[in-house]
């Protein structure tokens, strides 16, 4: 009865959407139409070819671990377009001839740009986060995951809504608000996707066998929830024809400003750095098999960061037309951050204390450490740019998206990355990865990478930002801008190689994987201790 | 019945958990965010302030369609350099009517706030098409193809509909104003049409690309001819709690 | 603009005192040695049940089953 009715549900979609995609009066629309017609035909198709067979009761006495692999695996496969795109729009920056003639109403800068943070951000970084999530839940949970078929929808829910989004730029259609840019279609279906997210997370803790609820899980939930929130606020939007992907937002000038950099910066605070951290919280003591440095600072850390970050969205806004009050409030929240930061920083560092000699041998541990490193760097980096005099320098220029990727690439990439070389052999049961030594080229190439992106960004930034304001003794401005533009060729070339570099690592990351689950010796079956009668 | 009790508390305590997150990252948020719609100085109405006309709003969908705001901001800090370099720091008011606000976070290309007039309309037309032809050092993609995406009225409607949802949302358009959007947006590019500076007041009415046919490019060079230009700062005096 | 100043006056000075005092109170919390128990063993939790989940033929664990390792 209950696949009959799915089906009846599939097939309503598909012959809505159909018909919105009849009165489209966009493309992007259109597209977004046909994605959800194929979606819906695809499962309508796979319901109805299970029809009738005996259903598979859900072992619970075993882990869901399918939508995990499938996470680990869209994870690496976005990261590798991410990273591939950054690429190219940093090349762009570099040779503008690399806007192709050809491709002038897709491919420019402008279009790609969002198409890049959205892929590193939310299809890179958001499928990290629900995979780990779903692992890390269910195993300091000890149970499975709540809610059934729940937590598939998640997954392809996402990827469908990455496609959206992704489809939508390239097309043209987005809101405008930087990384907030998808469309009011788009944000729906998010919503209903991140409800869902919310829905299994939290059943599955409620169910748990485990009596307390371990940190992680405290970081996985205030990401979720607060995302939630501020991706319904900012994204509030009337549209202008049910048919058509554009709509308004409803927020204008001051007020979208403020809510659009609370939104933005807690994107970084929350998606970025609580759901990371969750992640911090787990792999790196079980890579490192200590338990967590100090359990009571974890605590601290979780209280204090999530109360400071929401309020340091203004320092985006330093010496706008946004009220110097709130400027200020934002500017001390952003330094009082570095505090609880910096506690969840040597938390995390000193959980390998009595083991530091596994820098040495393991390559997996020296990823982690080196991204809670950069954990700390960007985490006192920021602090120091929200400070009034330090943004008149910094704002507008090149050093702020330095800050950015030495956080991104350094704390976010490299966590993951050790996230994936820690999953793939246990979710494959394999015995371990396929090679050590192509995780070390891996993390030099990586390493050397960001080093290069976070030095000349540091440098193009500083120089950029002096040379505006250079004043002659007569008080003439010094420099035209296209003199600064000029100035900063050499730099932009450099910080392209470092892409380059992190790129082919994230590569070599994808052959070393793909190795491990197709040729790397299987994991023997548990001991058999494990008292589970043998079938 | 004693596994039950157990249960039901730790229930509880996961949701209370869910629930004291929920409240500590409200309270940032609330503080910051809702006096803003209430402060004399962020709801302020300056002289000269307008909505935008049908052709600009035009522009303006292309402005945010290109991605423009990832390399342009259209904030003026009130610093020396800033103010000789792009002109009068921005106000508050003047983006009052921008559904996002389009202030950017960063100068990969200079400040356009006060961009309104600095160019003529040619110097714009080649910009656009060939940046490198006007500035050598500029490494702006090319918007040529603007030239030959040619408006039609089922443009100008999309623009008329979303001048009504503007209107819910608070934007002193009149009825008379919306009836007429569609003639508006063809008349602004037509130097001898009905004046479309009668409703908006400040409108500048020309052929901006050169063309016979109304283009993207007509439209893009429209906004861009007029930002920064509606707030007069040879008669403008800053409220004292600034 | 009445209730503005009023209500800044109130959030530059006592409301400020007790957010300080909840957060030290809070510490303080954390902190007590008598939660001692409950943090080691919860950060011992994540190396039970790496493969399978708990049975659940038994009442939800209270630790004894691992030798929980040294955490501060």
């Amino acid at each position: 009865m209950w696949d009959y009715i799915k089906l009846a549900v599939l097939g309503l979609i598909v012959v809505i959407a159909a018909i919105a995609a009849s009165m489209a009066r966009d493309l992007p629309y259109l597209v977004h139409m046909l994605v959800f017609i194929v979606a819906a035909a695809i499962t309508f198709i796979w319901v109805i070819r299970r029809i009738g067979e005996p259903v598979p009761v859900a072992n619970q006495n075993e882990y869901m671990d399918g939508p995990v692999r499938f996470g680990v695996i869209a994870t690496a496969f976005w990261g590798v377009i991410g990273f591939l795109v950054g690429v190219v729009i940093a090349f762009q920056l570099a040779w503008p001839e690399l806007n192709f003639e050809w491709a002038q109403g897709y491919l420019n800068f402008g279009r790609l740009r969002p198409l890049h943070t959205s892929a590193v951000i939310f299809a890179f970084g958001g499928n990290a986060l629900i995979a780990s999530a779903f692992y890390v839940v269910q195993r300091t949970s000890a149970a499975r995951l709540w809610g059934g078929g729940l937590a598939w929808f998640v997954f392809w829910g996402y990827q469908m809504f990455i496609v959206m989004a992704a489809t939508g730029y390239v097309l043209g259609s987005t809101q405008g608000n930087e990384y907030a840019e998808p469309e009011w279609l788009t944000d729906l279906w998010l919503t209903i996707v991140w409800v869902a997210f919310l829905l299994v997370f939290m059943g599955t803790i409620i169910k748990r066998r485990e009596p307390h609820i371990y940190v992680a899980n405290w970081f996985y939930m205030a990401f979720i929830v607060t995302v939630a929130m501020l991706h319904l606020v900012n994204n509030l939007a009337i549209p202008v024809s049910v048919f058509g992907s554009k709509s308004v937002p409803v927020w204008s000038g001051v007020q979208s400003a403020m809510i659009q950099w609370w939104y933005g910066h807690n994107a970084v605070g929350f998606f970025l750095t609580a759901g990371f951290l969750g992640m911090m919280y787990y792999f790196i003591p079980k890579q490192a098999e200590r338990p967590v440095y100090s359990y009571k600072l974890s605590i601290m850390h979780f209280w204090a960061l999530i109360f400071l970050y929401i309020w340091a969205g203004p320092h985006h806004l330093h010496y706008t037309a946004l009220p110097d009050w709130a400027q200020t409030l934002g500017m001390t929240f952003s330094i009082m951050l570095w505090m609880p930061s910096w506690g969840g920083m040597i938390n995390g560092l000193m959980t390998l204390s009595g083991a530091w000699d596994k820098l040495r041998t393991d390559p997996i541990i020296r990823m982690m450490v080196v991204s809670v490193g950069f954990y700390g760097m960007a985490t006192f980096e920021g602090p120091m740019m929200s400070i009034k005099a330090v943004n008149s320098l910094s704002h507008y220029t090149d050093w702020t998206i330095g800050h950015v990727h030495s956080g991104a690439l350094g704390w976010n990439g490299m966590i993951t990355f050790g996230m994936l070389y820690y999953l793939v052999p246990k979710l494959w049961q394999r015995q371990g990865l396929y090679s050590l030594r192509l995780v070390s080229w891996h993390f030099w190439l990586a390493t050397i990478g960001i080093v290069l992106y976070a030095a000349s960004m540091w440098v193009t930034g500083i120089m950029e930002g002096l040379m505006w304001r250079e004043v002659d003794a007569q008080g003439f401005l010094v420099n035209s801008f296209a003199d600064t533009v000029a100035a900063k060729f050499p730099m932009y070339v450099v910080r392209g190689l470092g892409g380059v570099l992190f790129l082919l690592g994230a590569i070599i990351m994808c052959y070393n994987l793909w190795k491990t689950v197709t040729s790397s010796p299987e994991r023997k079956p548990a001991p058999a201790a494990a008292a589970v009668p043998a079938e | 019945m004693g596994i039950l009790d157990h249960h039901k508390k730790i229930e509880t305590h996961a949701t209370l958990l869910l629930v004291l997150s929920f409240l500590v990252v409200t309270i940032g948020g609330i503080v910051q965010i809702v006096p803003l719609f209430y402060l004399d100085n962020t709801i302020e109405k300056v002289e000269g302030m307008r909505p935008y006309s049908p052709l600009e709003i035009k522009g303006r969908e292309i402005y945010l369609r290109e991605g423009c705001y990832t390399c342009h901001s259209q904030m003026i800090r009130p610093m020396r350099d800033e103010v000789e370099r792009y002109g009068h720091y921005s106000l508050a008011a003047e983006s009052m009517y921008d559904h996002p606000f389009q202030w950017g976070s960063k100068r990969t290309g200079p400040d356009l706030a006060r961009l309104g007039g600095r160019y003529s309309d040619d110097w714009h037309v080649q910009h656009m098409i060939d940046p490198r032809a006007v500035v050598p050092e500029s490494i702006m993609p090319s918007y040529g193809y603007m030239m030959n995406r040619v408006l039609t009225r089922e443009h100008a409607e999309h623009v008329q509909g979303i001048m009504r949802v503007y209107r819910m949302l608070g934007h002193p358009y009149t009825d008379e104003m919306i009836e007429r959007a569609v003639d508006d947006f063809f008349a602004q590019v037509d130097e001898f049409g009905d004046p479309v500076a009668d409703r908006y007041p400040g409108a500048q009415q020309r052929n901006f690309d050169g063309q016979d046919a109304v283009t993207e490019m007509d439209a893009i060079i429209a906004y861009m001819q007029m930002l920064g230009t509606l707030v007069d700062f040879e008669t403008f005096v800053p409220v004292a709690n600034r | 603009m009445e209730t503005y100043t009023w209500l800044r006056a109130f959030a530059d000075s006592w409301h400020l005192l007790f957010m300080f005092c909840f957060f030290i109170g809070v510490f303080i919390f954390i902190l007590r040695p008598g939660a001692n128990k409950v943090h080691d063993e919860t950060a011992n939790s994540i190396f039970r049940n790496d493969d399978k989940p708990d049975a659940g033929d038994s009442a939800p664990r209270t630790g004894h089953q691992s030798k929980p390792k040294e955490a501060r």
